[in-house]
């Protein structure tokens, strides 16, 4: 009893040092994780002008293709799949509440300001940032672990250029054919819930939608789809290249969790942030 | 031996993680065409050695001369041109687990020659030929054997004909055979093509068959630098009375003797095995 009441006090005397260093760490961490991202947002910026505007820097268009294919367009039955539900979901819980007021026909209008303006970009995002944040983060992860990461470096092959750019821009350019396709599922989804369910006519649910699309909703949507897939991209590749050869498979497990937790946490900031500039202060006009 | 300049040159060569000293002034210089073998136990700081000459990690204080240049006054982009002319053989042979073999052999090529695509299938050709891979070209590197994928890993250092070749632990994890299968080739490359060989190994059967010179390390320090037959005489001395501590050390590491000095030091704890900065895999 004595000695776990010794250990009691030894903790509550180091109690408040405990959170101090707990918060310091933490800080240390948020410091050394955003400079590491723009780092490598800059490093990215760089080979991506170098490879696109000098012949002397190669830019694989077939490793970019191969990318696209496996962020992309594997991802896409996922993430119709995803869309539709929502789009069916949401129009199937508004229609009871819009109905009471006669309003069940704005079940239209709510989706698509909702699918194209929100959750249309929102909800691929957070699709391929479990889908391909934490495939890119394993597979870079796994790279540094088996030396072929240095083996690149020591053959002068640069791994910003040959690995990141490839995918970033693989992802940002899928993220945004995934937001339309998103975009347009989730108001098939609503269509359906509409037609079926509520009674409207395909006609009218269809004019309806148009009605309630603006170019704003569309291209404020389609910008934020490509910068969730900057921010996908940007945090997998650099928590893969974070794991140490020494972690071994532990440290690509746990740079795979971090990718998926910090996109997610990363993208719903962002989309804040984006939303405010977009609606609050009219960033984008009409 | 004539003794031109040498190809590389290690200045009172320093590296500390933290409060640990890894390497503790080490100097030593290697000549053109010769095998030079370091070695050392583990955590004697040999990887982290390796990896201070192939450019990898920065050494804390001292100098690394490498064809004439030295490293720590080169920008990143002349280190890369430096790196043109040097090839590494790592110990797993790091492989690019996406690429055929053949596509592993030829990416250096592809990335920094403009050489047409038939030229390169052609140089893929002979540098596989050279490692007897020939047949492995279009596989991946997980259908392959570990012997294999040294062997394709070296065959990728040679791609792009390089004047050093570096080799980490190049038969750790192969069988007796594969191993000397290795060691035969390191021998053909570097007498045939006349190729700087720096290995590093603890496997003293591979080094005794490889080695022109060999340098031991112990505790981040040069114990001796010398010649193969000197090692060889002191290995093979039946009487130690007289032998300075450190001669007993490098005798009992040679021979593997299980009882010595070494085997005290590691009682007390000496050794770097605790940090896991460095490769000991």
């Amino acid at each position: 009893m004595a000695v776990v009441g010794n250990q009691i006090v030894r903790r509550r005397a180091g109690g408040p040092i405990h959170w101090i260093r707990l918060l310091g760490s933490a800080v240390i961490k948020g410091i050394t994780f955003v400079g590491g991202m723009s780092i490598l947002l800059g490093q990215t910026f760089k080979w991506t002008w170098r490879g696109l505007f000098r012949r002397k820097v190669r830019f694989s268009h077939h490793h970019l293709i191969q990318q696209m294919i496996r962020v992309g367009v594997r991802s896409i039955p996922i993430v119709l799949l995803v869309q539709f539900a929502i789009g069916f979901i949401l129009a199937l819980q508004m229609a009871p509440e819009l109905d009471r007021w006669g309003q069940a026909e704005q079940v239209a209008s709510i989706n698509a300001i909702a699918g194209f303006r929100e959750l249309g970009p929102l909800m691929a995002a957070i699709v391929l940032s479990g889908f391909a944040g934490a495939s890119i983060a394993a597979e870079l992860g796994t790279m540094v672990t088996t030396e072929e990461i240095e083996a690149l470096q020591v053959q002068a092959i640069n791994p910003v250029r040959f690995l990141v750019v490839p995918r970033v821009l693989a992802t940002v350019i899928m993220m945004l054919c995934l937001t339309v396709l998103a975009d347009l599922t989730l108001v098939f989804g609503g269509f359906i819930t509409g037609v079926l369910q509520l009674g409207i006519s395909p006609a009218r649910y269809y004019h309806l939608t148009l009605e309630a699309l603006t170019n704003k909703g569309f291209l404020t949507g389609l910008i934020k789809g490509g910068l969730f897939g900057l921010l996908i991209s940007l945090i997998a590749c650099y928590q893969g290249l974070s794991v140490k050869p020494a972690d071994g498979s532990e440290g690509v497990g746990r740079a795979t969790t971090v990718t998926v937790v910090r996109s997610i946490v990363a993208i719903v900031i962002m989309d804040a942030i984006l939303t405010a500039l977009f609606y609050v202060y009219n960033f984008f006009e009409r | 031996m004539s003794e031109p300049e040498p190809v590389i040159k290690l200045e009172n060569l320093v590296k500390r993680f933290g409060q640990q000293t890894v390497l503790d002034g080490i100097n030593l210089e290697v000549y053109p065409g010769e095998t030079m073998v370091i070695m050392g136990g583990s955590g004697c700081g040999k990887s982290t050695l390796l990896r201070i000459m192939i450019g990898s990690i920065k050494p804390t204080s001292g100098k690394v001369i490498m064809l004439g240049q030295s490293l720590a006054q080169l920008s990143e982009s002349e280190i890369d041109e430096l790196r043109k002319k040097i090839g590494i053989l790592f110990q797993s042979g790091a492989l690019f687990n996406s690429m055929t073999v053949g596509e592993n052999v030829a990416l250096p090529l592809r990335e920094h020659t403009k050489l047409h695509r038939d030229v390169i299938d052609l140089q893929v050709t002979i540098k596989l030929n050279q490692v007897s891979l020939l047949q492995a070209r279009d596989k991946m590197p997980a259908q392959i054997s570990g012997g294999m994928k040294k062997r394709a890993g070296l065959a990728r250092a040679l791609a792009m004909d390089p004047q050093i070749l570096f080799y980490d632990e190049p038969s750790a994890g192969l069988d007796p055979v594969t191993s000397s299968q290795i060691d035969e080739l390191i021998m053909n490359l570097s007498k045939g093509l006349g190729v700087t060989s720096v290995v590093v190994t603890h496997e003293m059967d591979s080094a005794f068959r490889i080695a022109d010179r060999m340098c031991m390390l112990n505790r981040g320090k040069v114990l001796k630098v010398a010649t193969r037959e000197e090692f060889e005489a002191l290995r093979d001395v039946s009487d130690a009375d007289g032998f300075s501590q450190d001669e007993l050390l490098m005798r009992q590491f040679l021979r593997g003797d299980p009882e010595g000095p070494i085997s005290s030091e590691e009682d007390k704890g000496g050794f770097f095995e605790e940090l896991g900065i460095f490769s000991l895999r």
